[in-house]
């Protein structure tokens, strides 16, 4: 991924991000899977609206999705609370993850979400620990996993389903260590300098790919919401590509595989970071081919 | 790093009295200590003697990562580890008040501190651990990339050695200087955890005043046993935030580790000078575990080194 001079600014990406016409998560498994089954509920309080899961068929293949949902329109953007998962949310996903295990599905989640919900009820409900515990549960998953930034990458809150063996993010997608609003109040105090804080921030998926923090950029021909079904499909060519190259690297039903598949994810998050040590600055660097370790 | 304390100031029975009086600046800094809930004025050398607990109200003052470390190991059993690693700024991350790598000299400074986090192995009442502290401090310990390599580091060796691991934090949650470097900090870190939960170690975290955000939401919060320390405000958004967006009025004690505990988060809330007695109980116990120990250096540690120093990641002993 080069970036042109016409390329749209960081900003502009984050307005593309959350355009209200960009394919949802749900619009991405209408079109890429057949039979989808939604799961519902975290068996322990309630069913978030704003994280779906379940099961679907890719290339007659049960896999196990997990998504962020923002709605279509206001009516279901309430309803869904505009993609911003509560503690329910995250412990549905955790609980489908240890599912996915039990069965040998591979594991593909949908990042779309501004952030985790900051509530009172989430925080009486251990918002950090439902995030916290599906971040482990990812980061020791048995089968192999693929994630996908569609929209926004809102934070922990798009992270708890982001520890996945191989990150992919459409070309205009953000992903964030917080929203560059947020940023902004906190460090110019000032809500309306976003723009500049997107900038230094380094949210875009071709800056993001520079430092090792996801393995692909996936070409949107046009913006996505101009043209959906061409982000979806170009969506849906990548991700068959990278979860077919790590299902032929560690077949879910080999047992011994799945200390590989370990090792090698936590290689993969392991490595990223920045520093200096004895004077030598040491980036993380993305692996040697980004897009073809999965025999690593 | 005033914006971060402003962020998390105590609101309800905890609120610091007439904070802003303009009488604090007279007081000679090194002698005078103002407890933020009772107001009372206390001498800092008893304040020292005192585990930087208020001795008229009780009320736990927050401690540097030293004095904690001071407070919690046996005098002179603690080592430290990667203390050359120093971060630095590598978005060319620049703010309101200027770049971030200015920002670090000066807090480096001023804190005395290379990093938010120090790190080492040390004895409580003869028991070897891991210990990983957070200071608040530097940069309201946020979570950044020196942070989670030192941490991760310290986790492969309590995992290498077959220790314990004490992780004591205080944060602001991940350092949005460093972008989502910092984020991915929350994976690395808690991905260590799963790691070292898998060998059959135990994690025990300490969960100090404040503590919020991206180290709440991930390697604080999967420990084996979490403790807090009395009053402790411990959230995943800030207060500020949540009333703002939600328009809502903070219930009485909101995020206190008395409400987590409350709630069904955390294991204890322990008083400071209690802690100790109660982290022994904990090693005891946990080492005492019937799984045997794996036998070490078979598969991972030759395989993982294998890819870690191919991603040019080695790390030292």
């Amino acid at each position: 991924m080069t970036e042109t001079a016409a390329s749209p600014t960081a900003w502009e990406r984050v307005k593309l991000a959350r355009h209200p016409e960009r394919p949802h998560a749900l619009d991405y498994l209408a079109e890429l899977t057949t039979d989808f089954v939604e799961l519902h509920g975290d068996r322990a309080f309630g069913d978030d609206r704003a994280l779906v899961g379940g099961l679907a068929c890719l290339d007659g293949r049960t896999v196990m999705v997990l998504g962020h949902q923002k709605g279509e329109n206001t009516k279901e953007n309430i309803a869904r609370n505009f993609g911003m998962a509560r503690p329910e949310g995250y412990r549905k996903a955790e609980r489908l993850l240890r599912q996915a295990e039990k069965f040998g599905f591979p594991v593909v989640t949908l990042i779309d979400t501004p952030g985790a919900e900051p509530g009172i009820g989430s925080e009486e409900r251990g918002q950090a620990t439902a995030i916290a515990e599906s971040l482990l549960r990812m980061a020791g998953l048995a089968v192999p996993s693929v994630a996908v930034v569609i929209g926004e990458g809102g934070s922990g809150g798009a992270l708890a389903i982001g520890v996945a063996d191989r990150v992919l993010m459409l070309e205009n997608a953000v992903y964030a260590v917080a929203s560059p609003e947020a940023c902004a109040a906190i460090l110019w105090k000032d809500a309306a300098r976003a723009p500049e804080a997107a900038e230094t921030m380094r949210i875009t998926a071709a800056e993001l790919h520079r430092f090792g923090v996801i393995d692909e950029v996936v070409p949107e021909p046009a913006p996505a919401h101009e043209q959906p079904k061409a982000a979806i499909r170009a969506t849906g060519d990548a991700l068959r590509r990278h979860l077919g190259a790590l299902l032929a690297a560690y077949p879910p039903d080999d047992p011994a595989a799945v200390e590989r598949l370990r090792d090698a994810r936590y290689a993969k998050f392991r490595r990223i970071g920045s520093w200096r040590d004895a004077g030598e600055v040491r980036l993380g660097l993305p692996s040697q081919n980004g897009s073809g370790s999965a025999t690593g | 790093m005033p914006a971060m304390r402003e962020f998390f100031h105590r609101r309800g029975k905890f609120r610091p009295q007439a904070a802003d009086d303009g009488a604090d600046h007279q007081i000679p800094e090194d002698l005078w200590v103002k407890c933020p809930s009772c107001g009372d004025l206390l001498y800092s050398k008893e304040l020292d003697h005192n585990a930087h607990v208020c001795p008229k109200c009780g009320h736990h003052l927050r401690m540097r990562a030293r004095q904690r470390i001071a407070h919690l190991a046996d005098a002179g059993s603690f080592r430290e580890w990667d203390a050359g690693l120093r971060p630095h700024d590598p978005l060319g991350f620049v703010d309101g008040t200027g770049p971030y790598a200015a920002k670090l000299e000066a807090t480096q400074r001023k804190s005395g501190e290379p990093e938010a986090l120090v790190s080492g192995q040390a004895t409580i009442d003869g028991r070897p651990l891991t210990i990983a502290v957070a200071d608040f401090d530097f940069l309201g310990a946020s979570m950044g990339s020196v942070f989670g390599e030192k941490l991760v580091r310290a986790i492969e060796r309590a995992g290498e050695r077959r220790l314990p691991l004490l992780t004591v934090s205080a944060s602001g949650g991940a350092r949005m200087h460093e972008g989502m470097l910092s984020l991915m900090q929350m994976a690395k870190t808690v991905a260590a955890l799963d790691r070292l939960g898998r060998a059959g170690l135990p994690h025990l975290a300490l969960l100090t005043d404040p503590c919020y955000g991206g180290v709440t939401a991930s390697y604080a919060t999967v420990a084996d046993a979490i403790v807090a320390e009395p009053g402790a405000l411990i959230g995943f958004a800030g207060p500020r935030v949540i009333e703002q967006i939600t328009k809502q009025k903070l219930p009485e004690g909101f995020q206190t580790a008395e409400f987590l505990i409350e709630h069904g988060m955390i294991d204890r809330i322990c008083p400071r000078d209690e802690l100790r007695g109660l982290l022994v109980s904990l090693v005891d116990h946990y080492t005492r575990g019937n799984r045997r120990p794996e036998p070490p250096d078979e598969r991972p540690a030759a395989a993982l080194t294998a890819v870690l120093v191919g991603a040019g990641a080695g790390a030292a002993g």
